[in-house]
């Protein structure tokens, strides 16, 4: 393996991490955001809050991980994409304040009405992030990222069948996994009615995320061919097939209520994709445009950004698990509130 | 002088992504300001309050006296706040170095990114930790809460170490070569911490503690004045306080040593400080109409008749802007002064009497000198940011050659400008909000 190689699975490493964690936050969004009127949707809200206070800020360091490889280990491809695709950057950049912000506010609101605006915030920004971020990784998979400054088209780099399919598939994968693991925060909490309620919105999420990545294939197949190549040959052949099968099985799983196993099988679902996506197009970074290697800085810094990073694992890999430990057992654990409940006079 | 230009002109790097039509260069810089200036007091909590919450905590847990518990939890939640704003701030700010300056990023990622990989990790250490410690009151025993508290003190530091050192390296940029107009042969970790990062760092840290004590000192001050003298408020008073008036005369020593380096390595800023147009020996110093005659000499170099280099050593091109300079560095050495001066008085009287002032004119600069050292600490930034121009590296690549040829940014400007302000609304909504609830109830729930 390559020193640039090594770079470039942490990258992708980091962005599997950010999907399977950040993403069920930003789905947690889409189920505050579909829970219905204040009294309806104010257990499936109260959730929301308990499962991802103590862990989203945590979870979205793995993006600026990401962001901050790319510069280090691949600064021409970072310039070129953050300069070509500006218009879907700044979006999610609107997208990360409003979401952050407005949860860190509900949870001091004072009155349902301002719950509820702040909460409109959060889920509508929880939109956002997951499908801009979506359109851009769409336009540098299907080639439309050259080398230079903002060299790329500014609107048909990201409005385009490839970039639109993978964000939504973003934003329908995220409320998959929240509904995964909320059903299994459920369990935990002994909630039996949201444990149902999370059940039935996995089903849903699971077989819609399903429905569009198999609709995404024929997308694909005119709109990047050789993303698409890649995809249905040799590895990333595998990978894709693997999706579909730990997809599957989590549905199953998530049918008989083992929503333990199915956090797992939900979670590898999206790493295959990531992994097969990385695969797909290599050997570029910026498809027919810069391969990893052209891309790659000099051996000098890789090598000292890898030994900083190994020497940074060794307490960051105790501290996450650590914190997830916590979390697992309950530890952390909020009192279960429904959002409405909290302003009723007590 | 001939040659000395034409060897920094064989030193400039050509952008990897070639030269840029510039016109976005306004609207970026603007922008790149005003995300800094919003994020960078929020760091000042990031460095600052983490270790006066454990002090506090500490207090508790050797007295057993529910007040510093009460004091902590409060400060502890205000932290976290904080600190969720400063995470989307700063990733606002990491996005910007790819939307505002590519060309800067694709040249010297490379040299300097190291830096920001570290500042990730101590970043994530610092997440893991300020949620493990916020939501484990009560939940944790309370030895091992109190040392979970402990990693969000030294990744606030760490963190804002890693940056400075990036920012130090931009005034002083080294560790790598020019080969042909690109960057060669870098070695990043001699980039870092070859530079001018460890009189920023000491400088930056303890403005972290001037901003935060003062702001929560003032807080409470006003709570005092207003005749609300418990135990609490004095506690949280006295703690504030001594931090910000500890810090506030070393910051005037740090600030000294710091000038004296950036008259060495950056002749042009310190020029710009005072305005200084000609090289002059036993230069003067404005300070608004008044003169004071050689102090600036005796700023810069600890000798009132040392020759200080005058701006026209470079030609106009290569000049920063000098009045936003010479008045920021004004400011912030004014603000300085009276926060050691307000910080003095305390320490005297305690020292003396052990008593808190009584003089409401005390409390009333009190309440003001929170904001001020927010002023200060802005205008600290704007001198050295402003002050090394127009170059981003400095002597080596020009702003204007790192900016973006991506349209709309004064759009990208104006649609910030709406979103700062109402992030800004929020927090301070939110602060007050949580100042609502009596403090000592929250122990007991």
């Amino acid at each position: 393996m390559t020193l640039a190689v090594a770079c470039m699975v942490i990258t992708l490493a980091g962005l599997a991490a950010y999907a399977v964690l950040a993403g069920a936050d930003f789905g947690a969004g889409v189920w505050d955001l579909t829970a219905g009127g204040a009294t309806r949707g104010g257990r499936v809200r109260g959730m929301v809050q308990r499962s991802m206070s103590p862990v989203w800020e945590a979870n979205h360091v793995w993006l600026i991980l990401v962001v901050v490889v790319l510069w280090t280990a691949f600064p021409t491809a970072f310039g070129s994409i953050f300069s070509t695709l500006y218009v879907p950057l700044f979006g999610a950049v609107i997208g990360i304040i409003f979401r952050g912000a407005a949860f860190a506010l509900r949870g001091q609101a004072a009155t349902i009405g301002e719950a509820r605006g702040l909460g409109a915030t959060f889920a509508l920004a929880s939109l956002l992030v997951p499908f801009f971020l979506g359109t851009v990784l769409g336009g540098v998979a299907s080639g439309r990222v050259p080398v230079g400054n903002a060299a790329g088209d500014a609107w048909s780099s990201w409005l385009n069948p490839t970039s639109l399919t993978v964000g939504v598939l973003a934003v329908l994968t995220g409320a998959y996994l929240a509904a995964v693991y909320m059903a299994a925060d459920s369990v935990r909490a002994d909630l039996p009615d949201m444990e149902r309620a999370f059940r039935a919105r996995a089903l849903l999420a699971g077989a819609l995320s399903g429905a569009v990545a198999i609709g995404a294939l024929p997308v694909l197949a005119s709109d990047a061919p050789d993303l698409y190549e890649g995809l249905t040959s040799g590895f990333g052949l595998v990978c894709v097939l693997g999706s579909g099968v730990f997809g599957v099985g989590t549905l199953a799983l998530v049918w008989s209520s083992r929503f333990g196993a199915a956090r797992v099988t939900a979670a590898a679902a999206v790493v295959a994709v990531v992994v097969g996506w990385g695969v797909a197009q290599s050997p570029y970074l910026l498809p027919g445009e810069l391969t990893l290697e052209q891309a790659a800085a000099g051996d000098s810094t890789l090598v000292a950004f890898l030994a900083s990073l190994a020497v940074g694992a060794l307490i960051l890999v105790p501290s996450l698990v650590y914190l997830y430990r916590l979390v697992l057992r309950g530890t952390l654990d909020q009192n279960y509130e429904p959002l409405d409940q909290r302003f009723k006079p007590k | 002088m001939a040659a000395l230009d034409l060897l920094l002109a064989a030193e400039q790097v050509d952008g990897v992504l070639g030269r840029p039509e510039q016109d976005q260069l306004l609207p970026a810089r603007e922008l790149q300001a005003l995300s800094f200036a919003v994020h960078i007091p929020l760091v000042c909590f990031g460095i600052a309050f983490p270790a006066m919450v454990l002090f506090t905590e500490g207090l508790w847990l050797r007295t057993g006296n529910p007040v510093y518990k009460a004091l902590a939890k409060r400060w502890s939640k205000i932290t976290l706040v904080l600190f969720a704003i400063g995470v989307v701030t700063g990733t606002i700010l990491s996005f910007e170095f790819g939307l505002l300056w590519p060309n800067f990023m694709a040249t010297f990622g490379e040299v300097f990114g190291v830096g920001f990989t570290l500042e990730g990790v101590s970043f994530f250490v610092e997440a893991i930790f300020i949620a493990i410690y916020v939501y484990g009151w009560e939940k944790l025993p309370r030895r091992t809460h109190f040392l979970t508290g402990i990693p969000v003190a030294i990744a606030g530091v760490t963190g804002s170490l890693l940056v400075i050192a990036v920012n130090g390296w931009m005034n002083d940029p080294g560790g790598y070569d020019v080969v042909n107009g690109q960057v060669e042969n870098v070695r990043p970790f001699a980039a870092l911490f070859g530079g001018n990062v460890w009189h920023e760092l000491v400088h930056m840290y303890l403005a972290g503690y001037l901003v935060v004590g003062f702001l929560v000192a003032g807080y409470y001050g006003r709570r005092w004045l207003a005749g609300r003298r418990d135990q609490y408020t004095r506690s949280a008073l006295i703690i504030g306080l001594t931090f910000a008036a500890l810090a506030a005369p070393v910051q005037v020593l740090v600030g000294d040593w710091a000038a004296r380096t950036v008259a060495v390595k950056q002749p042009v800023k310190l020029a710009a400080f005072e305005g200084l147009e000609e090289t002059t020996k036993g230069a003067p110093f404005h300070a608004g109409p008044i003169e004071v005659p050689k102090l600036l000499s005796l700023l810069a170099f600890h000798d009132p008749n040392a020759t200080v280099k005058g701006l026209n050593t470079v030609p106009k091109d290569d000049q920063p802007p000098v009045n936003i300079v010479r008045f920021s560095f004004l400011t912030m050495v004014t603000i300085g002064t009276a926060l050691m001066a307000l910080g003095l008085w305390y320490l005297v009287l305690w020292w003396r009497r052990r008593a808190l002032p009584e003089s409401k004119w005390f409390y009333r600069a009190l309440s003001a000198a929170g904001p001020l050292a927010v002023v200060a600490l802005i205008s600290g930034w704007i001198t050295t940011e402003v002050g090394r121009q127009p170059w981003v590296v400095y002597e080596v690549m020009k702003t204007d050659q790192a900016v973006t040829d991506a349209g709309g940014m004064w759009i990208a400007f104006g649609v910030m400008c709406v979103v700062y302000a109402g992030l800004l609304a929020a927090a301070w909504w939110l602060l007050r909000r949580l100042s609502a609830t009596p403090a000592m109830e929250d122990i007991s729930r």
